[in-house]
Order: C-alpha cells, then structure tokens, then sequence
C-alpha cells in the first residue's frame, strides 16, 4: 500500500510534468491479492501478486488521451505522462467534453481492515481444510476459492481534486459435489474475520446431500423461489444492459424515468458508504460516490451519472460520483447495488408455492436480448421441487429465458434478509424472492 | 535479466522446490475506441512484472510482482514457497509433471506491417471513416469502431534448464451499428462481434477488414433488424455462419476437452466436463464431419505462438476424429496423469497469472459444401449470422445461442430477415446432426479475445477455424 502521503508525491509529482495540458488527472491504484483455489477436495492453485497502476488523463482543449504503465518510478511516471500527452495530440475534439471534475468533500469510511490485509497463506489454508473436511465427512468432494485483496486507491487531478483512500475484501465459495448433486455457498467481507469457513461447508454440503438423484421435470411456466445468489446474478446484468446515463442518452436503456418498471415491492439502490456492501467513498474520478435510488417502489428515479455524461447534458449537477476508470466507452455503473428487503422469509415463501421450483443460484447468464431485458442461463447446484410449501425432491438444472423487469413485476414475496454478493470492485446485496410465473426454456441431462 | 531468472530458480531450489519457473513479460497495448464520430477511448499502456512458481512437497505455490529486481525476486520467490507449503497441507496426490524438458529458443509473431509504427493518424482514419459511412445510413443511433494492439514480450526459464524468449504480436479490430425504437435495441456488427476479428498479425488484417468499406451493409442491416420478423419458435435446418460456429466449437467443445476442466479443477467456477476421460477414444461426439484439431501453429490464428508458458513447443493434436473423442488441451501436470505429453497449451494471460490449460486454435476441419449448396439444399430452415448472446451449462451440454441477423431459408433459397434469432440444443446430440460443412475456401480463423477462466479469472485469446455448417432438427426462437 502507498499511503496518502506518499500518494499525494506521485501524483503531484505527475501533474508536474503535465503542466502543458489544460487539464490533467492521475489515478493510481495498488493492490496485494492472494487467492486459494482448491478442488477434489485438496489446493491445487494457490496464488499471490503485488501490483501497482497508474493512469494518466491529459486534456487539450477538447481532445483528450490516456496512458498506463506499473511503472511508478519519475521516468515512468514521465513516459507515461508524455504517452497520454501524444495521444491527446493525435485526437480529434470531442465536442461533448467540458471539463473533469472539479474538488468536491468525500465522507470517509471504514473500507479497510488491517486484519484483512495481513492474512496469510496458511490463514487461508486452515479455511479450506476446515470445507474439505466436512466434505470428505459426508462423502462429497469440495472446489472452491478464497480470495483476499487489499490496497489503495488515490485520484488528483489539474483542478484540485486529490481523493486517496484503502480498501480490502475477502470472501470464500465452495461447491461442494456428489455424483450426481452439488451445492454452493458463498461469503464475502471486507472483514477475513467475518469469514465462517464452517457455515459456508454446512450450508453448500447440505444442498448437495438434498440434491442427490435428480429428477427430470419438464420446462415451462413454474412459480420460483430464488435464493439470494440468484437475485443478485439478475440484478447485475439488468445494471450491465442499462442502468447507466450512457445508455439512457444512446436510448438503449430500460430506464424510463418516471414510469413504472417493476413491481410495488422493488426498490434498488446504489450506496457506497453503506458498511453492509464494500464501502468505498468515491470514484475513480475521485468525484464522492453519492447515494443513489435507481428504482423505488416499482417506479425507475435515477440513473449513474459521472462528470462526461452530466457535462453532456449541460446539467453537471447530475453527476452523482459513478464514473469507471479512463478511458471508458461503457459510461457509469452502479457498482454497490442493494434491493430492499422485503417482510417474507424463505421458509413462508415456501408456504405460498403449491407447485413450484427453488433456485439456488444461476449458471452463465448471458443478455438474450437487451431490450425487453431478458437474460437466459441455468440453474446450477441445489434445484429442487416445490410441491405443497414444501421442498419435495431434487430437479435436474432448468435453462431459463426471462424477461427480467417481468420478474420483478411478479415478485410476490421478498425476505426480510439479505445477502453482500462480491462485484466488480463493489458488491451486491439482495434478498431472496418468490417469483409467480418464471419461464424454463429447456432442462439439460443432470 | 538472465541473473534475475537464475537469482529466483536457484532460490527456489534452496529453500525445497522440486521444480520452479519464472516467467517475466513486458506488454505494450493500444486501444481506440470511436463512437459517433468522437475519438472516446484512446490508449496505451504499459505492464510489466514476473510470476514465480514453485512445486514443493508435490504441490503449486504461485507469487509474482510488478517490480523487478533482486530483492522483489526474493520476497516474491520465498512467498511462492511459503504459499506451496501450505498448498501442500492438503495434497492428496503429488503433482507429477512427466518428463523434464529443456529448450532454449526464442519466437517472434510473423507480421508484415508492425502496427505501432503505422501513425495514430492512419488509424484513425480508418475507424472515423468506417464510423461515418455507419451514420450516413439513416436510423442509426450509435456507431461505434474499435482497434486494439499488443505486443508481448516474455521470457520463461526453469530449473529444468529451459529459456525461451517470445514476441508475441496481437491485433483487432471491428465496428458496430446500434439502432433503437420505443421498445427495441439491436446491434449489427462487422466482422464479428465483441471486438472484431482477432489474431496474431500485424496491420495487415485490419487492412484486409476494410471497415470502411463494409460500414455501410453493416449499419443498413441493423436499421432492417428494427423492422424485421420476430425468429419463429419451432424445430428446423439451420445453418450457422462460419463465425457462429466458431463460438460453438468454443462452447461446446473447446472448454469441455480441457483436461484441467475434466479433473474437476474449475468446477467452483465454470464448472466441469461430460467429456470425461473414460470416454477417450470411444465416445460419439459428433457426426462423421467432426474433425477437430488443437493446433497452436495455425499462421495468424489468434491461439498461435511459439512455445507455451511450461516451454512445451507448439503443436497440432487431433481432438475429434469423425466424430470420436480421441485428445484433449492438456498440460504437463494433466498430461502425465493419463499417461500422455502435453500438447502445450499451458497459458498465462500476463506475469500476474499462473498458467493454466486455454484453448490454443480448436478448429473443425472444413468439409465439401459451400454456403450456397448448403443453402440450395435446404428446403426450410433459418441461416443464422453474427453471434449475440451464448450461455452453456456446467456440464457444457444444454447451450443456447442467440445470433445478431437471421434469414429465413425457403426452396433453396434465402428469405426475409429475422430478428431476436436464437437456438439451443444438447452438445452431442447438436454435433451429431451436423450434415454439411463448408470448404477450405470458406474456413476462416476466428480470433476470440474475450475467453474467461480461472480464478482470479484470466482472460484467454484463442482462435477456431470454421465454415459454415448445416445442421438438421434444432430447436429455435426461443422467447419469453
């Protein structure tokens, strides 16, 4: 980790040999990660790497350009100054530039953990004994992963802007399988001590004990209780099609401000300073992320503006702290998404099913079309039939093709609980929900 | 440099590894992104650091840094064996990695033109220009035109006495329409999407593209999708263009023949296989046109390089003989377990990663037909062009693929457009319906920059020739 003194030297020390441009931005990110990989119940990849980046914005005029390099040292802070500075050169005026952003207070909060960064191999070794054992006790065999991650992150910029601060994650996953069964659990924290290796082990080798001999049922319309992971799995890739400003201005969004989208029951936030996500006070235009109400009530308010997008529209006031590093031909992103808790539980959820599937989690989702949203991609690792508000044998997986604003429109129960899924950068935390009238377009061999 | 390498191995082997290797890589990437007649993405970057790996007590440890020198070589080389030790408390078998092997060789891309010495005006111009021919066709919303470059350099050494220095050179580019309506989005794009075409060349494949020149079918195709036919839910022929069937090979054949994938080694992440090994050399995959090579020396495929990151040379192995299952994408370490050599396809994406088995250039051999025969042939049926979506299970068998433009296939001939097309089916059975391929003159080298694997996931750049083929009873226009 650099520190914010010794990031404030390197980024000012870049500025200074920008002075040429009319604006110029620095952002500098460093990160030790480790992550330990295990299958057939033993470690078979066990990994760590130390790295640093820095990037370069220069401004002039209207054109702009960018540079990488993980070379901190004055030569490689100037190379890659002098990159961006050509590639400005080269450009062409992009008329909808105005300006980057200018100085604006951040709220701090707790996104680092020292315990976290300090972790070490054999901290991580202990956890995965702890699911291979409990595996092997069953007669199952256990994969997964836990992963550490620890850094900081630091923007300034021409304009004044100098934002710096730490971070750290961790979270573990397991899927744990039988012949011809699987369960999954997952955990993710900024906090390692948050970790309970023993829960995640329960929880996924319960499920593949339940889901052993699964039976064939044909696709079709079926009432769904989806637990958390596969929430969060639709809730990303709805952000991915087109929450953002970006696809808004392009009209490619969903986003029709105002209207009804979903139903009563869904209210989808983007907060960063929320301690139950991964915390993280601004954005990598070092502009404060702000809170965000992207769909309340049913009813779509806001979309992720960062300051190119908001300067487009002539209105820089909407820019709202979500901006991705440069350059960026995606636009904003919500990366620290919540759905509101609802009142159910899953155990009254499943009360309200007389014939029905539960999810455990989806499998390789992908966008089928953009526009109704509709995503396709399997169920994986603990389906199981409802029949008469309770679980009744095991499923083979189901591939679905669903139109996912219509899902939300049929959500008839969500927990009252929820749970912090790892994103990019950020997460996503989410209740579990029962869905009437979820479409299965096929079912596979297992 | 040759000190650094032999500073870390030496260490290695000091403090207990049976084995290590060091890999350092120095990649220099340019970017351009143009969209709606703005310059939005322009880029270069610079990476550069080195990966050890070690094998202690039977088992891997991993470590690697962005800066390189004597005593970042040692912290990170005891790291990787302190990460190797503890990996080790849980071996159940010893990682065996068959045969020691020692080269001393050096590989650089062929190219004919290097593309950072081609100006930034030059480049530019092609995409401004392939940009605006787009939005000269009316309806368009967003026209977007990208080029990417790379150029590796890698170094790998080992404690079994290889060293090998590559330079590696990788290129693409493409462009994309955007149309929208009140309640439709649809995309066309050229020559294929998600980036383009790919490979390892230089400026002259994006030369050969002549986007500009394809600029205006592309956009004019998209503003039809707007107003075409929705693709009819049923059973019937279809018809995949050469780069759609390129992403099948991927799906359904390319991930499920990785042996690492097989053992179960991703199964936490994308999951296994049902290509599992007791199926070798007896297993009906395919129909008889199902002749699939692993080949890393296809010229300009993007999967072709020199030497792999264990130092195994490049090669050609048969996966798919009419149809059996007879190879796999192995490693040392899978290799050895069912008593084979590697074919080489152990690859890390950069120093930061440890290598792992990715597809080199999987590709189907092209048959006898041609697109035109294919299509005179067929009474009804759907010509399904440019993919879209793609989505596969954990076993690699029910897949369903969605396509940018579909064309209904009417008495040999091609109808009206469809839009939203999409078909799915189970991988053996797909393949063994397969009934007509195009020839070597239709066989092209699809390069894919976007492959993911692995955790901390890699990206993997890979390449799969193909025709276009046909293929009876599928099932299509699946909607909700």
């Amino acid at each position: 980790m650099l520190g914010d003194k010794e990031a404030k030297r390197i980024i000012d020390e870049a500025l200074g040999y920008a002075k040429e441009a009319t604006q110029a931005e620095v952002m500098l990110n460093t990160e030790e990660s480790a992550l330990t990989r295990f299958a057939n119940s033993y470690i078979h990849q066990n990994v760590a790497e130390s790295n640093t980046r820095v990037s370069v914005r220069i401004v002039l005029g209207k054109k702009i350009g960018v540079a990488g390099s993980n070379d901190l040292s004055s030569e490689g802070l100037r190379k890659a100054v002098e990159n961006a500075m050509t590639i400005a050169g080269f450009q062409q005026e992009n008329p909808d530039f105005v300006s980057l952003p200018g100085p604006a207070p951040y709220e701090n909060v707790n996104s680092y953990n020292q315990e976290t960064a300090n972790a070490s191999p054999e901290l991580r070794a202990d956890a995965v004994e702890v699911v291979c054992k409990k595996a092997k006790a069953a007669g199952l065999v256990a994969s997964g992963a836990f992963e550490i991650a620890s850094g900081d992150i630091a923007v300034g910029n021409s304009l004044g802007v100098f934002a710096y601060a730490p971070y750290s994650n961790a979270a573990i996953s397991t899927v744990i399988m039988g012949d011809d069964s699987s369960g999954w659990a997952d955990y993710a924290s900024s906090k390692v001590s948050d970790i309970n290796a023993e829960a995640v082990a329960d929880e996924a080798v319960g499920k593949a004990v339940r889901s052993r001999n699964p039976q064939r049922m044909e696709p079709g319309d079926y009432d769904v209780i989806l637990e958390e992971y596969a929430v969060a799995d639709m809730l990303d890739y709805l952000n991915f099609i087109g929450i953002g400003a970006q696809a808004l201005q392009e009209g490619r969004s969903f986003m029709k401000l105002g209207e009804k989208i979903t139903g009563d029951n869904i209210t989808i936030t983007d907060d960063a300073l929320d301690p139950a996500g991964f915390p993280f006070p601004f954005d990598f235009e070092g502009y404060p992320r702000q809170k965000l109400t992207i769909i309340e009530n049913g009813v779509a308010r806001n979309v992720p503006y960062d300051s190119y997008t908001a300067n487009r529209e002539g209105k820089p006031e909407l820019n709202n702290g979500h901006a991705l590093p440069a350059p960026n031909t995606y636009g904003p992103i919500a990366i620290n998404l919540f759905i509101a808790p609802g009142n159910s539980s899953k155990q009254e959820m499943l009360k309200q099913v007389q014939h029905g599937v539960w999810v455990t989690r989806f499998h390789y989702v992908n966008v089928s079309r953009p526009l109704p949203p509709t995503l396709t991609g399997m169920t994986r690792d603990g389906t199981f039939l409802i029949e008469n508000g309770d679980i009744s044998k095991p499923l083979r997986n189901f591939r679905f093709t669903q139109d996912i604003l219509a899902a939300f429109a049929n959500a008839e129960a969500i927990s009252r609980t929820t749970k912090l899924q790892k994103g990019f950068f950020g997460g996503t935390t989410v209740p579990a929900m029962l869905i009437r009238g979820f479409h299965f377009s096929g079912v596979t061999e297992f | 440099m040759e000190d650094l390498t032999a500073e870390a191995l030496n260490l290695a082997q000091a403090q207990g590894a049976q084995y290590a290797d060091i890999r350092t890589l120095e990649r220099h990437s340019e970017s351009i992104a143009v969209k709606n007649g703005n310059v939005e993405a322009m880029a270069l970057s610079d990476d550069e650091g080195f990966g050890v790996r070690v094998l202690v007590d039977g088992a891997w440890g991993f470590a690697s840094s962005s800066r390189f020198n004597k005593s970042e070589v040692d912290r990170v080389t005891a790291l990787a064996t302190q990460i190797a030790r503890a990996s080790a408390r849980t071996v159940q078998k010893k990682v065996q990695l068959g045969e020691p092997i020692a080269v001393k060789g050096s590989y650089r891309t062929p190219i004919e033109r290097d593309p950072f010495e081609v100006s930034l005006e030059d480049k530019l111009k092609v995409l401004l220009t392939a940009d605006e021919n787009m939005r000269r066709v009316k309806g368009v919303m967003v026209a977007q035109s990208t080029y990417d470059a790379i150029k590796t350099h890698k170094i790998f050494a080992s404690t079994e006495g290889s060293y090998i220095e590559q330079d590696i050179y990788e290129i693409g580019a493409g462009i994309e329409a955007t149309v929208v309506s009140e309640n439709d989005v649809q995309v066309r794009s050229y020559p294929n999407s998600a980036g383009g075409q790919w490979g390892t060349q230089g400026y002259e494949l994006v030369t050969g593209l002549d986007l500009p020149g394809h600029a205006e079918q592309t956009a004019t195709e998209a503003v039809q999708l707007l107003t075409a036919k929705q693709c009819p839910p049923g059973r019937t022929t279809i018809i995949l263009c050469s780069s759609q069937l390129a992403l099948q090979i991927h799906e359904s054949c390319g991930h499920p023949i990785e042996l690492d994938r097989v053992f179960g080694q991703e199964a936490a992440f994308a999951g296994t296989s049902f290509l599992t090994t007791e199926k070798l050399g007896n297993f009906r995959y395919g129909s008889d046109l199902v002749n699939i090579f692993a080949d890393a020396t296809v010229p300009g495929g993007l999967g072709t390089f020199g030497w792999d990151d264990e130092g195994v040379p490049a090669q050609r192995v048969q996966i798919m003989d009419h149809g059996i299952l007879v190879g796999y994408l192995t490693n040392r370490e899978t290799a050895s377990e069912i008593g084979r050599s590697s074919g080489g396809t152990a690859r890390a994406y950069s120093w930061n990663h440890i290598p792992m088995i990715r597809m080199t250039n999987i590709s189907i051999e092209p048959g006898d037909s041609n697109l035109e025969q294919m299509i005179a042939e067929t009474e009804d049926g759907i010509y399904f062009g440019t993919n879209r979506s793609w989505s596969i299970d954990d076993k690699r068998y029910n897949f369903q693929f969605g396509t940018e433009a579909a064309w209904e296939i009417k008495n040999g001939k091609l109808g009206q457009m469809l839009k939203n097309a999409t078909y799915t089916g189970i991988t053996p059975q797909f393949w063994g319906s397969l009934d007509a391929l195009g020839d070597r003159s239709e066989w092209i080298c699809w390069g894919l920059p976007n492959c993911g694997k692995g955790q901390p996931m890699q990206v993997g750049h890979v390449g799969h020739g193909a025709p276009a083929g046909r293929f009876r009873n599928v099932e299509v226009g699946i909607v909700k």
